[in-house]
C-alpha cells in the first residue's frame, strides 16, 4: 500500500474498518452506477475545467486566507482564518454542491434531493440546481424547517421544493431518512446530493475529493504567507465532516501538519446532549456507513444536540473515525457555551461573525496551546448571518 | 431451516405476512402470531423495529417507533419467540435493519436465532458481500436461512450470485418503492416477474411490497412461490389492535381463492 493510500479510501470503499456501502438492494444499482463513474468524471478535463471555472466566477475562490493579527496577539501564536464564510451562499457546502451538480449533470440526471439540516446544504444545493435549470427537492426536519425559517424561504425563492421530514425526530437524521427513501422510489432520474462526507461509498470520498479544494489552497497560500510550505496546524469543525476532510486532504500524509477535528459537545459530553460522537465513540451503521456513531445498547440510533444545526448529527464521516483511529487526527470537542464565547470573541476582535458551527472550530485557541511561531490555519467554514437569532437571544442584543 | 424448505417444496401459494415485534402494544407479538397460524397463515417474517428503517414508508415507521417507545428489544423479542415457539409450526423469520443486530452482536444474534427456533433472517442493509466474506458460514452452519432481496433494478447476473448463495427463499420486492408506498400490479412489473423466472432460478421467490388484498395476492402466486403482505396487516393492527377474529377475517378474505 502506498503512503498516500493510508488515510484514504481503499478499493472496497473502506477507510481502515470504517465506511463501505450497507444499503438494501433497492439502492445498490444507483450506488453502484456512481461508484463506476465518479472518478472518471471527477477526473476529467471537461468536468475538471467547467468545476474550476464554477469556484472561481460564481463561488468567488479562491477564499482567503487571512492572517488574523488581534486574535494571534491575543494566544501568543499565528493564526490563519480560511475563509469558506466568503463563498457564494455564505458557507463551503457550495464547493461540493456545484461539483455534485456537474457529476449529476454527466450522468444524465435531471432530478436532484437533497437532505439539510440548518438550510445551508439545502441552500447550496438549490442554488446550483438554479444555475443548471435542474428540479429540486429538499427534505428538512420539521423540527429544522421551523427552526430555520429564513434559509427555507431562501431555498423556495430559488425555485426548489422543500419537504417536511415528519418521521422521528424531525431531523436531519429523519431528512437523510426521507431523502434515501425518495431515491429508492425514483432511482432513474434522481441523483442523490448528500451534503457531507457521510453516506455508503463513494459519498464521503467524492464528497472529500470536491472540498478538498480548501487544503489546496490552503497549501499555496500558506507558502506565500511564511517561510514555510506547511502550517502547524489544520483546525476544523465536524459535523458529518466535510469541511475539516476538505480542509485536511492534500495535508494527510504531511504529518508535520497536526490536524485537529472539533465536534459539538452541546450541553457536554457527558450530558445526554450531545453531538460528540467520536469522544462517546460507539461503532455501528448510520446511513449506509459503518462509523462511530451515537446509539442506545439496543444498536437504536439516539438524536444528538447541539446549539449549532450543522452539528448535531449522530454520526460522523468513516475518513475521520479512521484519522481518530490511526490517531492521525486529533479530536476534541466545545460545548454551546464555548461555540458563543468564541464567536463573540472572533466578532470582536477581528470583525468576523462566523456561523455557530464554526466558532465551534475557533474555540480551539482556548482549549489548546500553541507555540508562538506555530502557523494555526483555522477554517471558518460559513458565516454567521443563519445565526443571528441564536447570537440575539443568547447574548441579549 | 428446514421448516422453511419443507414448506417451499410442498406448498404453492405461500401466504406470508409481515408485522412488526412489540405493535401495537409490546405483549402483541406472540397473540398476532397465534391467531395469524389460526387463521391459515403460512410463514411470517417478524419486524425487529428501528429507528431509522429506511427502506419502510410511513405505516411501518410508524409501527417501529410504537413499538420501540412500547420497549421492544432484540433481547425482549427472543424471549417472546422462545416462550410460544412449541406451539407454532409456522416458519418465524425476522426482519430488520443491520445495526441493532451488529450491535446485539451478529454471533450471538445468529446463535440465539438457533435457540429459540427463528429459521430466517432478512436483513435489507447486510450488503450481499460482507454477507458472502464474514457471515455467510456462520448463517449455514447455524442453519438459518439468509433472505436476500432482488428489486425491478438488480441486473440478471447479480440475481444469480445471490440464487447461488441463498438457502431459504429469494424476497422479490415487487416495485421501486419503500414498503406500504403503490397498490395494484402493472404490466411493467409482471414484466420484471417473467424476466426473473425465466432466469431458472434455484431458489424459490417470494413477492413483497404493495402486497395488500386478494387481487395483488392472487395475482403475485401466479409469478412466485407466494406473496408477503407487510403494511397492509400493520395498517389492521393499527386500526383492529391484536384482534384474533379481525385477524382472521384478514387472513381468509386475502387468501379466499389460494
Ligand atoms: C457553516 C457550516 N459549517 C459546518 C457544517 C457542518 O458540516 P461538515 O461537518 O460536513 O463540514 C455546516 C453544516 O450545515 C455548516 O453550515
Amino acid at each position: 500500500m502506498s503512503k498516500k493510500n493510508k488515510y484514504q479510501v481503499d478499493e472496497k470503499g473502506m477507510y481502515g474498518r470504517f465506511g463501505g456501502a450497507f444499503i438494501p438492494e433497492m439502492l445498490y444499482p444507483n450506488i453502484e452506477n456512481l461508484k463506476t463513474v465518479y472518478l472518471d468524471i471527477i477526473n476529467s478535463e471537461a468536468f475538471q475545467n467547467e468545476y474550476k471555472a464554477l469556484l472561481k466566477d460564481y463561488v468567488g475562490r479562491p477564499s482567503p486566507l487571512y492572517y488574523a493579527k488581534r486574535l494571534s496577539e491575543k494566544y501568543n501564536t499565528q493564526v490563519y482564518l480560511k475563509r469558506e464564510d466568503l463563498n457564494h451562499t455564505g458557507a463551503h457546502k457550495i464547493n461540493n454542491t456545484v461539483g455534485q451538480i456537474l457529476i449529476a449533470k454527466h450522468m444524465g440526471k435531471d432530478r436532484i434531493i437533497a437532505e439539510t439540516g440548518a438550510g445551508q446544504h439545502g441552500v447550496a444545493t438549490a442554488t446550483a440546481c438554479a444555475l443548471m435549470g435542474l428540479q429540486c427537492v429538499v427534505y428538512m426536519g420539521e423540527v429544522d424547517i421551523e427552526r430555520q425559517a429564513p434559509n427555507v424561504a431562501r431555498m423556495k425563492m430559488l425555485g426548489a421544493e422543500v419537504v417536511a421530514a415528519k418521521s422521528g425526530s424531525k431531523t436531519l437524521k429523519d431528512a437523510t431518512n426521507e431523502a434515501l427513501r425518495d431515491w429508492i422510489c425514483n432511482p432513474e432520474d434522481t441523483f442523490y446530493l448528500i451534503g457531507s462526507v457521510v453516506g455508503p461509498h463513494p459519498y464521503p470520498d467524492m464528497v472529500a475529493r470536491l472540498q478538498a479544494i480548501i487544503s489546496e489552497e490552503i497549501k499555496w497560500q500558506i507558502k506565500e504567507k511564511t517561510d514555510k510550505d506547511y502550517p502547524d496546524y489544520v483546525i476544523a469543525c465536524v459535523g458529518g465532516g466535510s469541511n475539516a476532510a476538505g480542509s485536511f486532504y492534500h495535508f494527510l500524509d504531511d504529518e508535520r501538519v497536526s490536524l485537529v477535528a472539533v465536534e459539538a459537545s452541546g450541553m457536554g459530553v457527558d450530558s445526554g446532549e450531545t453531538a460528540a460522537t467520536i469522544a462517546l465513540g460507539d461503532l455501528g451503521i448510520i446511513h449506509g456507513s459503518k462509523t462511530f456513531l451515537m446509539q442506545s445498547d439496543d444498536g437504536q440510533i439516539t438524536e444528538p444536540y447541539s446549539i449549532s444545526a450543522g452539528l448535531d448529527y449522530p454520526g460522523i464521516g468513516p475518513q475521520h473515525a479512521h484519522l481518530h483511529d490511526t490517531k492521525r487526527g486529533s479530536f476534541i470537542s466545545a460545548t454551546d457555551a464555548d461555540a458563543l464565547e468564541a464567536a463573540k470573541e472572533l466578532t470582536q476582535l477581528e470583525g468576523i461573525i462566523p456561523a455557530l458551527e464554526s466558532a465551534h472550530a475557533l474555540s480551539a485557541l482556548s482549549k489548546m496551546s500553541f507555540k508562538k511561531d506555530d502557523s494555526v490555519v483555522i477554517t471558518v467554514s460559513g458565516r454567521g448571518d443563519k445565526d443571528m437569532a441564536t447570537y440575539m437571544n443568547r447574548f441579549g442584543f | 431451516m428446514k421448516r422453511i424448505q419443507k414448506l417451499l417444496q410442498e406448498k404453492k401459494d405461500i401466504f406470508s405476512v409481515y408485522y412488526t415485534a412489540g405493535y401495537p402494544n409490546l405483549d402483541d407479538t406472540m397473540p398476532i402470531l397465534n391467531a395469524l397460524q389460526k387463521a391459515g397463515c403460512d410463514l411470517v417474517e417478524i419486524g425487529m423495529p428501528f429507528s431509522d428503517p429506511l427502506a419502510d414508508g410511513p405505516t411501518i415507521q410508524h409501527s417501529s417507533e410504537q413499538a420501540l417507545e412500547n420497549g421492544m428489544s432484540i433481547n425482549l423479542l427472543f424471549e417472546q419467540i422462545k416462550e410460544l415457539r412449541p406451539s407454532i409450526t409456522m416458519p418465524i423469520v425476522l426482519m430488520g435493519y443491520i445495526n441493532p443486530v451488529f450491535k446485539y452482536g451478529v454471533e450471538a444474534f445468529i446463535s440465539k436465532c438457533q435457540e429459540v427456533g427463528v429459521d430466517g433472517v432478512i436483513l435489507p442493509d447486510l450488503p450481499f458481500d460482507e454477507y458472502h466474506e464474514k457471515y455467510q458460514t456462520l448463517f449455514e452452519e447455524a442453519g438459518i436461512a439468509n433472505t436476500f432481496l432482488i428489486t425491478p433494478q438488480t441486473p440478471n447476473e447479480r440475481i444469480q450470485l445471490i440464487d447461488a448463495n441463498s438457502n431459504g427463499f429469494i424476497y422479490m420486492v415487487s416495485s421501486s418503492a419503500v414498503t406500504g408506498a403503490k397498490s395494484g400490479l402493472s404490466d411493467e412489473q409482471l414484466d420484471y416477474f417473467n424476466r426473473v423466472n425465466s432466469l431458472d432460478l434455484n431458489t424459490p421467490r417470494i413477492i413483497g411490497f404493495g402486497i395488500s388484498n386478494q387481487s395483488t395476492f392472487e395475482t403475485a402466486c401466479q409469478y412466485a412461490s407466494g406473496a408477503i403482505v407487510g403494511s397492509a396487516f400493520v395498517k389492521l393492527l393499527k386500526e383492529k389492535g391484536a384482534d384474533e377474529s379481525a385477524i382472521n377475517d384478514f387472513v381468509k378474505d386475502i387468501k379466499r381463492n389460494n
